[in-house]
């Protein structure tokens, strides 16, 4: 590092740029944040990976069998690969050791017979003797090279006259003590091992190494050993195992793009049937599958095929049945109604001069003219009903502002609950209340709700109040009446349904009120909910969602009366709370009339 | 009330009493009972009010009250047994006035009628403008540069129900009351449709109103002179 202090540093060493230790410091942790970010990104692009393949896994069929037909091709070409070439590598190099054998043995018989025939002499010509028969030794044969070493028995205890013979740099450290004791424990035999030597490109080679005796004349025993580098032989393992690998890669691959064929084979038909199944759910009712040959595809093709036309035909069958029942509903609807209308002209005719009449008739022109009222409500309701059960029911949205919905509510049902003597309660709302809804049904629905709280109600207030949130709107209408029984909640939607058949009816309802109700809420896609208690009430709750197609997620009302405390308050939810002491309740009229309309420009 | 009815209607024990009620009520009453007689009647018998049968031997409700109104802008009060929201709206939109659901009671209906007849009593000179657009009320007449416009008395009772109080916005409902004289709610797709016709004959790009606006969530309202 290079401090500015120093002054050699500007005069005779190159100018370095002379940097501040403090911005070093800077620098070096920028860098090893930028070495942390790097680090952290590769490792997200690992698990982004990751998970790619791993969802390739779960998703593709095709994938799933290539790669595990592949790694098992993998594992059966590793272990045959290396069987085979541990057996190759073996026969190289027992080959080797037994041509290694027996050019030892003839090379030191050789030896031998030379020093035998020299006969006594001193140290020096005796040392040249050996020099000349390491020489003569280690001169390269036909094809390939060998390495002598004369060197002194570990037994020899007589004069060192001649030092130890190399024939190149194969130096006696390579010579492993093992073999020596070896051969001086079996003076005999020839002893073999094999060994690393240094190579002369610096590495290690492996080699055979075959030691046996020799006698010098006046030296002693002396150990000769010949050693004979496998370079050759890993020369063909080298090329053997690159072989091998090559040739166990391109296995692999193959193995691979079989299992693709073999897969594509399978699966595209298989794909091909999701999509036509695909297609079939989605209404296109015509889509078949090719089904050509005696396969199993084209088997699959065919009953997938058979299904199809199954279920084409009940469709239709069905189809043509709710049509058939529409048109029913229709032509019902015209050919009654046109008595009835007549009927109801009649009788209104004829109840308008009931006071013409004697008692009995008057009174008989009365029930008929109310139980004309009754069958003409029964006859819609019915109408109304089966038109949901034929699907025919059609939803006529626009713009609504609920208050103005329940306020028309309230004046039409006003009478109603002054009959009954209870009052109904219109909490106030914050601001305009606007959502996509059918008014009519809305108002059908909150009729009802009305009409059958005030009914149930036992003269006691009934509570309207109106709630909106961000996609959603709700109605509660709540009353302290009977209330429900436990598992009548789930009772109260069904058609025709008395919580008690011994009940007066005073409101002469259909009895279809709220499932046709339940009916206008779904068509909204919107929650009819109910809550009740025996002895403390119940309360009907409709949630619509504000705009077609955007589903309520919560309603912005409780529904349960002490769920009030618990609901989270949230600053989207315009939940209107009673006002203590402000009357801003709605007080029906009792007045036929009923009340003057609200909202009516001047 | 007096005035003439033509009642249009195929079933014979509805009509006679169709027309008892409204005999009763002082109007004079011609039948016809099916579709393929109902215009010769018509030109025939001049009434003041038609009422009609949607489902008819022959031709019709529908065609008939499509032929009436290519004639003439007397109002038509369609007797529908239909309640589905297409039926009513065809209806409408062949262009009839109102029209009362079977089974009807004989006040409705009458006040129906009455509502229809009783309009254009007793005019009073006025003059309004709303738009671009020039209405003399007592005249019964709408220009445009002079140029005279073919309203049905329904929509220009619709018009000037809006002109006579510019700025201020009407929710159906109030439409409803002052133009049908529904004293008890009413059903608003009259108004919507009638609403699409006055616009279609009175404004210049009928997709884009200038004269009738839509107060989205409220109602309408009539626009900047």
């Amino acid at each position: 590092m290079v401090t500015p202090s120093r002054p050699v540093a500007a005069t005779d060493v190159p100018t370095v740029p002379t940097v501040p230790q403090s911005r070093l410091a800077t620098m070096s942790t920028r860098l090893a944040s930028l070495l942390e970010r790097r680090s952290r990104a590769i490792r997200a692009a690992l698990r982004t990976a990751a998970r790619w393949l791993l969802h390739l896994w779960r998703a593709s069929l095709q994938f799933r069998v290539i790669v595990s037909t592949m790694l098992l091709g993998l594992i059966v070409v590793l272990m045959l690969g290396s069987y085979l070439y541990q057996r190759i590598a073996d026969g190289l190099v027992s080959d080797r050791i037994l041509s290694a054998r027996a050019d030892a043995a003839s090379q030191a018989s050789a030896a031998q017979s030379r020093f035998d025939s020299a006969g006594r002499m001193d140290a020096v010509s005796l040392t040249q003797l050996a020099y000349d028969v390491v020489g003569q030794l280690s001169s390269p044969g036909a094809d390939q090279s060998r390495e002598v070493i004369l060197t002194r028995a570990k037994d020899n205890t007589g004069p060192a006259s001649v030092p130890t013979v190399l024939s190149s740099d194969v130096g006696m450290r390579f010579v492993p003590a093992g073999l020596r004791d070896a051969i001086a424990a079996d003076p005999g035999h020839q002893q073999v091992q094999i060994i690393s030597i240094s190579s002369d490109n610096g590495g290690l080679v492996s080699a055979a190494i075959v030691g046996s005796r020799v006698s010098l004349p006046a030296a002693g025993q002396y150990e000769l050993y010949f050693v004979f580098p496998l370079e050759r032989e890993q020369q063909t393992l080298r090329v053997v195992a690159r072989t091998f690998a090559l040739g166990g890669i391109a296995l692999v691959l193959l193995v691979g793009a079989v299992a693709y064929v073999v897969t594509r084979l399978v699966v595209d038909p298989v794909r091909r049937a999701a999509l036509v199944a695909e297609r079939l759910s989605s209404g296109r009712l015509h889509e078949r599958m090719r089904a050509r040959g005696e396969d199993d595809i084209a088997k699959l093709g065919k009953s997938f095929n058979a299904m199809a036309d199954s279920l084409q035909k009940q469709i239709r069958q069905l189809e043509d049945l709710s049509r058939v029942q529409q048109r029913f509903v229709s032509d019902v609807s015209h050919e009654l109604r046109t008595p009835l209308t007549t009927i109801r002209m009649a009788g209104d005719l004829i109840h308008d001069s009931r006071a013409d009449f004697d008692p009995s008739v008057a009174r008989s022109a009365e029930l008929l003219y109310n139980e004309i009222d009754r069958f003409e409500s029964l006859l819609s309701d019915l109408l109304e009903i089966s038109r949901f059960d034929a699907g025919a029911a059609a939803l006529d949205v626009e713009a609504t502002d609920l208050r103005a919905t329940i306020a028309r509510t309230i004046e039409s049902t006003a009478a109603l609950a002054a009959r009954q003597g209870s009052r109904l309660d219109v909490l106030p709302t914050d601001g305009p209340c606007v959502a996509e809804i059918d008014p009519r049904r809305v108002e059908r629905i909150l009729r009802n709700l009305v009409v059958n709280a005030v009914e149930y109600g036992e003269g006691q207030p009934v509570t309207v109040r109106l709630g909106v949130n961000e996609n959603a709107v709700a109605v509660s209408v709540r009353d302290c009446g009977v209330g429900l029984r436990p598992g009548e909640a789930a009772l109260v939607f069904n058609r025709f349904w008395r919580s008690d058949p011994a009940r007066v009816r005073t409101s002469g309802g259909t009895g279809l009120g709220l499932a046709i109700s339940r009916e206008d809420a779904r068509l909204h896609d919107g929650w009819l909910n109910v809550w009740g208690e025996p002895g403390v009430g119940t309360c009907f709750r409709l949630t619509l969602p504000r705009h077609r197609g955007v589903p309520i997620e919560r309603s912005p009302l409780p529904l349960r009366p002490d769920e009030e405390g618990s609901e989270e308050p949230s600053a989207d939810t315009v939940a209107p709370q009673p006002v203590p002491g402000q009357d801003t309740a709605y007080r029906p009229v009792a007045a036929p009339g009923g009340p003057q309309k609200s909202g009516a420009p001047s | 009330m007096k005035g003439r009815v033509l009642v249009v209607d195929d079933d014979p024990a509805l009509s006679e009493m169709l027309g008892i009620v409204l005999r009763n009520e002082g109007l004079e009453v011609v039948h016809c009972a099916n579709g393929s007689a109902a215009m010769a009647l018509f030109r025939e018998s001049r009434p003041d009010i038609v009422l009609l049968d949607v489902m008819l031997p022959g031709i019709d409700g529908i065609e008939v009250c499509r032929r009436i109104r290519a004639e003439s802008g007397i109002p038509i009060v369609m007797l529908t047994a239909r309640t589905d929201t297409l039926d009513v709206v065809v209806g409408l939109e062949s262009g009839a006035d109102d029209y009362v659901l079977k089974p009807f009671k004989p006040q409705e209906l009458i006040a129906r009628v009455r509502a229809r007849l009783r309009r254009g009593d007793d005019p009073e000179p006025e003059q309004l403008q709303i738009g671009d657009l020039s209405i003399d009320v007592a005249g019964h007449a709408v220009k445009r540069d002079d140029k005279p416009m073919s309203l049905t008395p329904l929509e220009f009772d619709l018009l000037v129900a809006l002109a006579r109080k510019p700025r201020q916005v009407f929710t159906r409902e109030v439409l409803l009351e002052q133009v049908w004289g529904y004293r008890h709610a009413g059903d608003t797709r009259l108004v919507n449709v009638h609403v699409q016709r006055l616009r279609s004959k009175i404004e210049h790009d009928p997709e884009r109103p200038e004269i009738v606006v839509t107060v989205r969530g409220v109602g309408y309202k009539a626009g900047p002179p």
